[in-house]
């Protein structure tokens, strides 16, 4: 009996100690979401964008503050008001040794709005651009319908693929990997669904240099499971740290914590259009006209939410007041806006001002399952306002009956969360504050359908304004506006958290994804 | 037999047609995949175009009988999601599903039934005792919470064992399994004894129970008056007759384990069946929810038929078919 302890023992040694050798040239990543398919064309969502940049490169990169940054393209200008000219990189090859040129980009291009059954595509991205054009293997020049100041930035939305192994390809065929072959840091080993992504180094990578072989990415969507997965040394890093665990953590010797604000917006939207709004009614339940629609209770909505509070005390610290749509320091963000200051007396008066002293009722709805402590937070702002005098019930919801509902407009007041992931704000507020235009594709998540005439008209110009400083004091003013006519109501910026053992770090990135280049090794 | 097996057979093909309807009808209720799947910024023409391309735009009894005519063709559709077969999907994660569901499912009978068993014989010792406590215990305790403390317990503080995932797998005939490297029998450990525990309380409720019943009948009164061993007693006679509500419930139990272990494969990370249909159902994935429920129906027909041809085999009293 003894002795078979023994032998059980020596196994589970030796496998400890295989363990550990492994370590240096293998990284595994517990991450919180699992792409729905490694076509990077496919589905426009974050876990998808993010693990298509292990096998992928685009032609413009996003630095860790969004910043635009040479990728598969070294340089970009425009050459007229209509044309942009890309200079591509030389001597890229893909992971079977075929060279990168300029077909590639044409063919990834014309992919774009074809792949089958997308349910969320990249068309946004490439339907502005007309005509493509090949001068040599290594320039190329797109030709858009109007001028577009935005084309560095649409291209730096979506990776280019191999025409020599993907044309033809469907979605399945870069799921098992036979199209699945990029120019990126790594190439695909096998995926296998709902339990880890095998990555095999790219030794011949244009760019930096990856200290490890093999990366692992495992999906844990279970928080509980992801932080236990890393405590157990089971993975060495993991995203999206929630944030009852951070305290826990911090005080683990080996561990290392990292953290980034994050372009993750969480707003207040609200119906300013029907004079008759459907959560909204009178001390007593009975119908009134719409007090959402005057300024002056929009204000006192926003003096009576304490921002502070909200971010302290719901959001552990992993919160910051937010002013306008993206964090400061972005491209278009303006000075002048600040967070409003917490101000119950001066909202009341407000209120009484526009001719509600006793107030009214309010409903707050919000989905409980898909941002940081959506339900508590809309909790709070519920009670916040009941104590200016907006009787405010609460009603949170699963985001698949939410988002739905919130777009057919059954709501009169409501919790957003929005993420800029181009690193830029015309989309945020083309989507969210332009008058809803299903014609010119404005407005498809204004789901207040606020409508500034003045706004849309500066936007409308700003997005055809290619001069970079120009433009930027375009969507600077179309902001102010809209945030000064509190279209919508801005709560808090979400900060990201990773945790990862100790000689680990993270270079932690605005847009919240997790990518091998931003891992930093400490010996 | 035959006539048993064909009513059986017709009455499944009633249950499945509702089933799909309710499904159907439900998911349509709930809201459109659409809006949550789609970039937010995307401008309503896309979105148009997506719902035109996902056949969302047709009338619902039109998109039902397209389902329908597929479906008689083998065919349960696309996932909006993953733009795979629903039914490969399922399949793919299947195994490692019921990988886990057996294992729990012997863990509960190697250990319960015994347990059980003792603790009918001795039911005023500290053992006897000890073990029904347990199975309180196992009754009582929510199984994510028992989950997270065996992460905790065996993972985070002793390191023994890995906290989620399937680990290495061997194909058999081209089936990824675990149970066949060291490194995928530690993965299984935890989650296999997490769904176990409920299970092995009820086999263990189950196999006292009976034992307590049986050992007072006279056929025991007869047979140790006859002079057999104990042994032979409890071991093949009180067996016998305590395996019928044992294995009914079980069989039914069975089921369950393959259809609902969707809580203890989230929080191991589990890749299996369970975890898909929550992920698809968070998404309104409507092709692989109604395959999904199509299947477990399905299964739960077998187990059912199963259970009543191994009840007639226990029980030579029960002919199939003669209810009528």
């Amino acid at each position: 009996m003894r002795q078979k302890l023994l032998i059980v023992l020596a196994i589970v040694a030796c496998c400890a100690f295989g363990a550990t050798m492994a370590h240096a040239e293998k990284l595994t990543l517990g991450l919180k979401g699992e792409p729905t398919s490694l076509d990077p064309h496919f589905h426009n969502v974050a876990a998808n964008n993010m693990q298509s940049l292990y096998v992928f490169d685009k032609l413009v990169r996003q630095d860790t503050r969004q910043k635009l940054k040479p990728g598969l393209a070294l340089s970009w200008k425009p050459v007229s008001d209509n044309v942009w000219e890309f200079k591509l990189r030389e001597g890229v090859k893909f992971h079977d040794g075929s060279p990168f040129t300029a077909e590639d980009v044409k063919f990834t291009i014309e992919r774009i709005p074809n792949v089958p059954n997308s349910p969320s595509s990249f068309t946004g991205f490439v339907s502005n651009i007309q005509k493509v054009d090949i001068i040599d293997p290594h320039t190329i020049r797109f030709t858009t319908e109007a001028p577009a100041p935005l084309l560095p930035r649409q291209l730096a939305a979506f990776p280019i693929i191999s025409k020599k192994n993907a044309e033809g390809a469907s979605t399945e065929d870069f799921n098992s990997g036979k199209a699945c072959i990029g120019t990126g840091p790594y190439a695909l080993v096998k995926w296998e669904r709902g339990d880890k992504i095998i990555y095999k180094r790219n030794d011949n990578y244009w760019g930096e240099k990856m200290p490890w072989e093999e990366i692992i990415v495992r999906p844990i969507t279970n928080d509980g499971t992801r932080v236990a997965a890393l405590k157990s040394g089971d993975v060495d890093m993991i995203n999206f740290v929630p944030p009852a665990d951070v305290d826990g953590l911090a005080e683990n010797k080996k561990l290392v914590l990292s953290e980034s604000p994050s372009t993750r917006l969480i707003y207040l939207h609200l119906d300013t259009d029907r004079d008759d709004s459907p959560t909204v009614s009178g001390n007593n339940g009975e119908k009134i006209k719409n007090p959402l629609k005057d300024f002056r209770v929009r204000k006192a909505i926003s003096k009576a939410i304490n921002r502070r509070a909200i971010a302290g005390r719901i959001m552990d610290g992993l919160a910051v007041p937010a002013s306008q749509m993206v964090p400061d320091g972005y491209e278009g963000t303006s000075k002048r806006l600040k967070p409003e200051t917490y101000d119950p007396k001066g909202a009341k008066a407000l209120l009484a001002d526009a001719g509600y002293p006793e107030g009214f009722k309010l409903v707050i709805h919000g989905p409980n399952d898909r941002y940081v402590n959506d339900a508590d937070i809309a909790q709070a702002i519920a009670q916040m306002l009941t104590k200016i005098g907006i009787k405010t019930e609460v009603n949170t919801m699963p985001k698949s009956v939410y988002f739905g509902r919130a777009s057919n407009l059954e709501f009169s007041f409501m919790l957003v969360g929005w993420a800029t992931d181009t690193g830029e704000q015309s989309n945020c507020i083309g989507a969210l504050l332009h008058t809803y235009d299903k014609e010119k594709g404005f407005g498809s998540s204004n789901r207040g359908r606020y409508s500034n005439p003045e706004l849309d008209a500066t936007l409308e110009e700003a997005l055809v304004t290619v001069d970079p400083e120009k433009h930027n004091e375009l969507i600077i003013r179309a902001t102010e506006m809209g945030i000064g006519d509190l279209g919508i109501i801005p709560i808090h910026y979400q900060v990201n958290i990773w945790a990862s053992k100790k000689g680990l770090a993270y270079d932690g990135r605005t847009d919240g994804y997790t990518l091998p280049r931003n891992v930093k090794v400490n010996k | 037999m035959l006539a048993f097996l064909i009513r059986r057979i017709s009455q499944s093909i009633v249950v499945l047609l509702v089933m799909s309807v309710l499904v159907f009808g439900g998911v349509f209720c709930i809201g459109n995949p659409v809006d949550i799947l789609i970039a937010p910024d995307a401008t309503p023409a896309e979105r148009d175009r997506a719902i035109h391309e996902l056949g969302l735009d047709k009338p619902l009894p039109e998109q039902y009988m397209r389902f329908l005519t597929d479906a008689l063709h083998g065919d349960l559709g696309n996932s909006f999601v993953y733009n795979e077969p629903a039914l490969k999907l399922i399949m793919q994660r299947m195994p490692a599903t019921m990988e886990l569901a057996v294992t729990a499912m012997l863990m509960a009978v190697f250990f319960g039934i015994p347990l059980g068993m003792i603790a009918g014989i001795k039911s005023d010792t500290l053992l006897g005792r000890s073990i029904m406590r347990f199975s309180i215990l196992g009754f009582s305790l929510p199984t994510f919470w028992v989950g997270l403390m065996f992460i905790i317990i065996f993972s985070v503080y002793l390191g023994w064992l890995p906290a989620g995932g399937r680990g290495e797998t061997v194909e058999v005939l081209g089936v990824p399994v675990s149970f066949l490297s060291w490194d995928g029998i530690r993965h299984l450990i935890l989650p296999a004894m997490n769904l176990a525990l409920f299970k092995t309380s009820l086999a263990i409720r189950l196999s006292r129970a009976g034992v307590q019943e049986n050992i007072q009948m006279d056929y025991v009164k007869f047979a140790r008056a006859k002079g057999l061993s104990n042994t032979r007693i409890i071991g093949l006679h009180v067996m016998k007759n305590i395996m019928i509500p044992v294995v009914t419930v079980l069989g039914m139990e069975f089921g369950g384990l393959i259809a609902f272990a969707v809580v203890t494969e989230t929080i191991f990370s589990w890749p299996g069946m369970g975890k898909l249909v929550i992920d698809s159902i968070g998404v309104l994935d409507r092709p692989v929810i109604v395959a999904y429920l199509l299947i477990t129906v399905t299964m739960f027909i077998i187990i059912n038929l199963i259970v009543d041809i191994i009840y007639s085999i226990l029980d030579p009293r029960v002919r199939l078919g003669d209810q009528n």
